[in-house]
């Protein structure tokens, strides 16, 4: 559910939030969808919060609360109703006996008749007091149940009366009553029955509050563990969420999109949506804090509306509970006493029936005062809330005479009207009754009230009143309160008025009064009536009860009770019926104490308020932390922002402040150079070649430390062409190879056959790590030994076992001292194991780095016998502006930041390097990179052009003699890139042997190559001899070679006049210079081309070259027009690029173009372009043959060299210059090196 | 012998003023070069001059004079509009800086650098001002262009062989 909800809301938002947003940086976005789901969480754990604990509130229902209290108290009470109604039957049955024993007694002497009778009632007495008996056995069986005893409290009653029913009726009408027992009986054991189906109730009862009692806490402990798990679910969901978003922030370094995709298949767009919100919002984070705020604040105000909300309710439920109680209560006791009041009065009422028929049926009466008085005496306990009863007869005025002379005293009348002022009644003292039409004198009383005797009741008020009423309706009625004499309690009094017939229910009040003979009265005692009433009931502490007299509404006569009770604010009033409809009767009833604090309510609301603040404290650190973290986010991107355009400042002041020395430096290096041309003396020719040099250096450093800000800034982009990597190292010979020369060094580079020809990658940094490494050991190797770079497969050196590659076998054992002391390395120095340099190569350790079977990973190592690294030095050689030692700079200068460099381009390569050195022997550096495996094809022509066809060489065969197996071996591999094939002997005398023995060494042999150290004409003259002869003799075209580091030119002339030698070989050894050298000697007509290979200038170079200068500015265009003329080139300027392509349409003769980049209209980028599209068109039209070479000028391809102008070094338009098919760039104005060095790539082997 | 001897102290003369031409000419030069107004380029263009091509510098730099004028008319224009076209000042302003770094005007090369800055801020008033500069600057490199340039016609008005005095001005 709650998930849903949440994509509602997220749906709902996304329009609006749509409309708000524009494109912003993608780089705040992942933050921000992270903030934006925790707000999603927070807001689902508030509502959840919310939601339970409405929950449980609503569920925690008042009604439980007190049930048990009150069925407890309820229980308690109707127990003792029940006891008290069993009581008093008992007593009645009890007084019935005592009567009947009286009467019994009296039998004999008055009541002689009717002995049938009389037995049967004696039998029904038995019989009801053997049930008695049953019945009080029973009861303490009963008993145990009462208390428990719930709901029949009204069933209860009814069979208690039942048998009083039965006996009075029998008793009283004198009829047969044999069955009377029996129905008791059965009465008896219905109730029997009722009881124990009543027990069966309340034990359900029981068992019903026993779970509600357990379901209370129950439900509590059920809200709180399911907070708890809510809880513990909303963390880890957080918790999960928070790692999930480390990877995803991870990942979306790399792939930012896919990474959407792959989490949020779903809600992907929405996602993406409101990722851009969040981008907004990042803008204004305190706004997203203030909306968690608010979301907060809003919830802690919801939470405590809520507790206060809960208080108030059960606060209600509370004193709706304590009215009801009240209501209860007081409603009990108004029943009670009304019961009570009502038994009392059936009592009076038999009392009443009694008189009649003992006294006035019977004649003479069978009842006098002392009879009376006993009687009433001993049935007292049955009205225990009279305080006695007394009979008045109805005397008319014509009878007062004669009754008052039958009776022996006379009517008295009360002594005053107010009988409230009454303290102490002394009938003697009373005066006579004044003539009245009638009377009620009293002639029977209670013991309690003999006192009365003899006053006549018609003159008090109240009686009057009462006894008229009386009469009139045949019922009992009721006076209002007074005090009773004597006791001066407050009382009423009950009259009953005895008729002499028997008269129909529905008689006449005139009837009535002329039946009447007498008025039976009962004096109530109310206050301790009520008294003893609540005694008996519990809980009568609580409350105050008071009884009032309401017949008169206006002014209410209190019968019980003080009057001034404190008012306690409830109260309930339940009216009371004692059976006389004249009088109103109401109990008020208040609880003593005013209500207690509705603690429950105050401890609910309090928990409520409590878990809310907490919530709040727990969501508000977590927010106001968010909110810093956040800002302090913020802070930081703004200081990496502040950074990184620091950065770019940096480079930019780089590539300024280079560009800004290099204008200068033109300058030096200028003035140098015609310093240079100017007649100088030795010192000082050498002082300004100096100051050139060091100028050159200068530049190269700025290079460098560009190079190394490029790459740091992550600028650096490798190129991803094809190209031909022997060709690159010869390139990178041929550059250092005045160096090593002049120290007397034997450089030399071998690549292994397996190396593939073409192989794609960035030939420009392979080429500066190797002349790097390359300059590095020329630098520290001084005036002895090599410096050997070597090219294999990575796979090649896997396995030690198994290597073809002889350069490799030989290396391994290199080590090896020989037995002539030397070594079998390159010069015969030690050198240091270089298989240590690359242990620890990851990829070569690993054997799963199999890769795609496109890549290849190389390996090229550079060996040198210098004079190593110090031990402590080597941990800090790759660290940027690092050497070995202070003193090294010194001693070597440079920055060291060449190695630093190398590394980073090895990395960029996907490569490792290392190192092995050992100080006064040498270092090895190694390396690898990973290219992808071309195809000799897809080699760009202006590699072709550099090395044209070597089939002129091809089938030859060579036999190179040399003493050092590597060094023949890099012979070899060079001779080998000709097509020659190679056999090599160690030795002079062995090549005699090898040369005269075998007679196919001889087929085809076309040259045999000598090295220097192995030649040496005084020690083997006859090797020399014979060499001579042989070539004289049969050697038609055998050439021989002399491979020299270094002779001098008298040697050589010498050499040559002797005849011994064909020609010198200059090492190092590269392609150009052998083929060249080969060509001269061996080739026909090819000296044209040799020519070339003399070191040329830029005449030489671009003589005679077709060249088209592209500049819109005049002034430019001149100005190169006449740079390029000078070095005898034929220049064809235009003023725009669309000019220049028109003119560079195939087919067209020039050689190079030279192209502005910036140009109105269409600049340098677009204009070279376009061309190489043209002429990717026009070689496909060749290659598929619709055209034919003939119509494009003999040309099989087409691609023009076209090299920038470009005022601006560092731009990145290099780069973008090779991006867009150019192959070079030279810097405005021309610098004649740099204009030298683009040209000569394209026009030194043309 | 007096001919002879007229004719070598004519010879003396003229060799004389021709050396103090060149000795002007050359403390002149070097004054432009240490003042700034000309750079290391003007010797470049002054090296791609030879026999093939005598009269390369003074046609480069009549070409520069012509164009930079018909560039400072286009300017003036440019500015003076309501509404400028700050691309296009741009690109003229771009114009005269490539031209003048290739005769080596240095001091012009570097006010155009510093209008265009201003170009690219589109600040109106800077670019006049830059514009008076730059064709102040304009004007007082072309002047001193004109007298080297009459320096150089004078010594070559002396020399006697006036196809090697570049050269020698040059090895100088």
């Amino acid at each position: 559910m709650s998930i849903s909800c949440r994509f509602f809301i997220f749906n709902e938002r996304l329009p609006s939030s749509f409309k708000l947003r524009k494109a912003k940086e993608p780089l705040h976005g992942p933050n921000c969808a992270r903030k934006w789901r925790r707000k999603l969480l927070l807001l689902w754990l508030l509502v959840a919060a919310m939601v339970g604990s409405l929950l449980f509130f609503l569920s925690f229902d008042g009604r439980n609360l007190m049930g048990i209290e009150k069925s407890a108290g309820s229980c308690e009470e109707k127990a003792q109703i029940l006891l008290r109604h069993f009581n008093v039957s008992m007593q009645q049955l009890h007084a019935l006996a005592s009567l009947f024993s009286e009467s019994d007694k009296m039998q004999p002497l008055k009541c002689t008749k009717e002995p049938e009778a009389d037995m049967a009632l004696v039998d029904g007495i038995a019989c009801a007091l053997m049930f008695l008996c049953s019945a009080k056995l029973e009861f303490p069986k009963q008993h145990r149940w009462i208390p428990e005893y719930v709901k029949p409290i009204d069933q209860c009653p009814t069979p208690d009366e039942n048998p009083l029913k039965k006996l009075d009726l029998p008793l009283l009408e004198n009829k047969a009553l044999l069955s009377v027992p029996q129905s008791t009986i059965s009465s008896a054991s219905q109730w029997h029955q009722n009881s124990e189906k009543n027990i069966l109730e309340t034990r359900a009862f029981k068992d019903c509050g026993k779970d509600q009692c357990e379901t209370f806490p129950c439900c509590l402990i059920k809200y709180c563990c399911w907070v708890l798990v809510g809880m513990i679910v909303s963390c880890k969901i957080s918790g999960f969420r928070l790692s999930l978003w480390n990877i995803r922030k991870q990942l979306a370094h790399l792939w930012p999109v896919t990474q959407h995709r792959q989490l949020q298949p779903v809600a992907q767009q929405g996602q993406a949506l409101l990722q851009q919100k969040q981008q907004q919002q990042v803008e204004g984070p305190n706004g997203a804090g203030k909306w968690m705020m608010k979301v907060l604040v809003i919830f802690v105000l919801l939470g405590i509306t809520g507790s206060i909300w809960l208080f108030y309710h059960l606060n209600e439920q509370i004193l709706l509970k304590r009215v009801e109680t009240l209501a209860n209560m007081c409603d009990e006791r108004a029943r009670m006493l009304q019961d009570q009041f009502n038994v009392s009065m059936n009592h009076v009422n038999a009392l009443a029936v009694f008189v009649s028929t003992f006294h006035h049926r019977k004649h003479p009466s069978a009842i006098d005062q002392k009879t009376f008085g006993e009687y009433t005496e001993r049935t007292d306990f049955e009205r225990p809330l009279t305080s006695g009863v007394a009979y008045a007869l109805k005397v008319p005025h014509s009878e007062r005479e004669e009754f008052e002379k039958r009776h022996g005293w006379t009517i008295k009348k009360m002594e005053t009207e107010d009988q409230t002022l009454v303290q102490d009644c002394i009938p003697e003292n009373l005066d006579p009754a004044p003539i009245q039409d009638e009377y009620a004198p009293v002639i029977f009383s209670q013991e309690t009230v003999s006192h009365i005797i003899s006053i006549d009741m018609m003159s008090g008020k109240e009686d009057r009143e009462n006894i008229l009423r009386a009469r009139a309706s045949g019922k009992g009625v009721l006076t209002s309160p007074f005090k009773l004499l004597k006791s001066n309690h407050l009382g009423v009094v009950l009259t009953f008025a005895i008729y002499n017939t028997e008269l129909p229910q529905d008689a006449k009040p005139e009837e009535r009064i002329d039946a009447t003979v007498g008025y039976l009265g009962a004096s109530y005692d109310v206050p301790s009536l009520v008294e003893k009433l609540l005694h008996q009931l519990a809980s009568n502490q609580k409350i105050v009860v008071n009884v009032y007299d309401t017949t008169n509404a206006s002014a209410p006569i209190i019968m019980y009770g003080t009057d001034n009770v404190t008012n306690t604010g409830l109260l309930h009033i339940s009216s009371l019926d004692f059976g006389d409809p004249m009088r109103k009767h109401e109990m008020h009833c208040r609880f003593k104490d005013k209500s207690p604090l509705p603690w429950t309510a105050i401890n609910s609301s309090a928990v409520g308020v409590i878990i809310t603040l907490l919530l709040g404290i727990i969501f508000f650190l977590p927010i106001t932390r968010i909110a810093k973290v956040e800002n302090e986010y913020r802070e930081m991107m703004e200081l990496k922002a502040r950074a990184e355009a620091a950065d770019v400042a940096k480079s930019q002041f780089l590539a300024t402040v280079s560009h800004e020395i290099r204008t200068p430096m033109n300058g030096v290096l200028g003035m140098v150079q015609m310093l240079m041309n100017t007649k100088l003396d030795e010192n000082q020719l050498d002082y300004a070649q100096t100051a050139h040099a060091s100028g050159k250096e200068l530049i190269l450093l700025i290079n460098e430390v560009l190079d190394l800000a490029k790459i740091e800034s992550g600028k650096l982009e490798l190129e991803d062409v094809s190209f031909d990597l022997r060709a690159v190292l010869d390139n990178v010979l041929s550059q250092s190879s005045s160096n090593s020369n002049d120290k007397g060094l034997e450089l030399a580079v071998y690549v292994s056959n397996q190396v593939p020809d073409v192989v794609i990658g960035d030939p420009g940094r392979l080429r500066q790590i190797v002349t790097n490494l390359v300059g590095n050991s020329i630098k520290f190797t001084n005036d002895r030994g090599h410096i050997f770079v070597s090219v294999h497969l990575a796979d090649e050196v896997k396995g030690t076992f198994d290597i073809r590659d002889e350069v490799l076998k030989q290396g391994l054992n290199s080590v090896q001292e020989l037995s002539n002391k030397t070594y079998n390395t390159l010069s015969g120095i030690p050198v240091v194991n270089r298989w240590e340099s690359w242990e620890n190569f990851k990829e070569l350790t690993g054997t799963d780095a199999m890769e795609e079977a496109e890549m290849i990973r190389l390996l090229v190592t550079v060996e040198d016998t210098g004079v190593g690294i110090p031990l402590d030095a080597q941990s800090r050689i790759f660290t940027p502006f690092m050497q070995a030692d202070s003193s090294t700079s010194r001693t070597y200068g440079g920055t060291g930041i060449g190695l630093s460099i190398s590394k980073r381009l090895v990395h960029l390569m996907h490569g490792e390097i290392g190192f092995v050195s050992q100080p006064g022997i040498g270092s090895t550096f190694s390396f690898t990179v990973s290219l992808r495996k071309g195809k000799s094809s897809s080699l760009d022509t202006r590699w072709q052009q550099f090395y044209p066809a070597v089939s002129e060489f091809r089938g030859l065969r060579a036999l190179v003699i040399d003493n050092r197996s590597i060094r023949a071996e890099v012979t070899r591999y060079h001779l080998q890139r000709l097509g020659i094939s190679v056999d090599i002997t160690f030795s002079m005398k062995l090549a005699c042997s090898f040369l005269s023995c075998s007679t196919s060494g001889m087929d085809n042999l076309a040259m045999i190559l000598i090295d220097k150290d192995s030649w040496d004409k005084e020690s083997d003259p006859k090797i020399h001899h014979f060499l001579r002869e042989h070539r004289q003799n049969g050697g038609l075209g055998v050439k021989i070679f002399l491979l020299a580091t270094s002779i001098s030119p008298t040697e050589r002339n010498e050499l040559k006049s002797a005849g011994f030698v064909d020609s010198v070989l200059m090492k190092p050894l590269r392609l150009s210079v052998i083929r060249a050298c080969l060509q001269e000697c061996l080739g026909n007509g090819k000296k044209r081309q040799i020519k070339r290979k003399k070191p040329s200038t830029l005449g030489n170079l671009l003589k005679e070259k077709r060249i088209l200068v592209v500049d819109d500015n005049l002034v430019n265009r001149r100005v190169a027009e006449g740079a390029l003329k000078k070095y005898g080139a034929i220049v064809t300027c235009v003023e725009s690029g669309r000019a220049a392509l028109a003119m560079l349409r195939p087919p067209h003769n020039f050689d190079a173009c030279f192209m502005d980049l910036q140009m109105p209209e269409m600049d340098g980028f677009e204009a070279t372009r376009q061309i190489r599209n043209t002429e990717r068109k026009v070689n496909e039209k060749l290659a598929s043959g619709e055209a034919s070479k003939e119509m494009f000028n003999n040309v099989p391809h087409w691609h023009t060299p076209i090299l920038a102008m470009t005022a601006d070094v560092i731009q990145a338009s290099n780069e973008e210059c090779m991006k867009c098919g150019m192959d070079d760039y030279v810097s405005k104005p021309f610098d004649e090196e740099q204009l030298y060095s683009a040209a000569a790539r394209f026009f030194e082997s043309g | 012998m007096r001919p002879v001897s007229e004719k070598g102290a004519k010879e003396k003369a003229t060799m004389d003023a021709v050396a103090q031409l060149q000795r002007q000419l050359v403390d002149y030069t070097a004054s432009l070069f240490h003042e700034g107004y000309l750079d290391d380029q003007f010797n470049q263009l002054r090296q791609l001059q030879d026999e093939s091509n005598p009269d390369f510098v003074v046609e480069v730099v009549t070409l520069y004079f012509e164009d930079s004028e018909r560039l400072l008319n286009e300017l003036t224009k440019a500015l003076q509009q309501q509404s400028i076209d700050f691309k296009k000042v741009d690109a003229q302003v771009h114009q005269f800086k490539g031209s003048s770094s290739s005769i080596g005007a240095q001091r012009v090369q570097k006010v155009c650098i510093a209008f265009r800055n201003c170009c690219e801020e589109q600040n109106i008033e800077g670019c006049n001002i830059f514009l008076q500069q730059v064709k102040h600057e304009y004007t007082l490199v072309k002047s001193k262009l004109e007298t080297l340039f009459k320096l150089d016609q004078q010594i070559l008005a002396a020399r006697v062989d006036p196809g090697s005095h570049v050269i020698r001005f040059l090895q100088a």
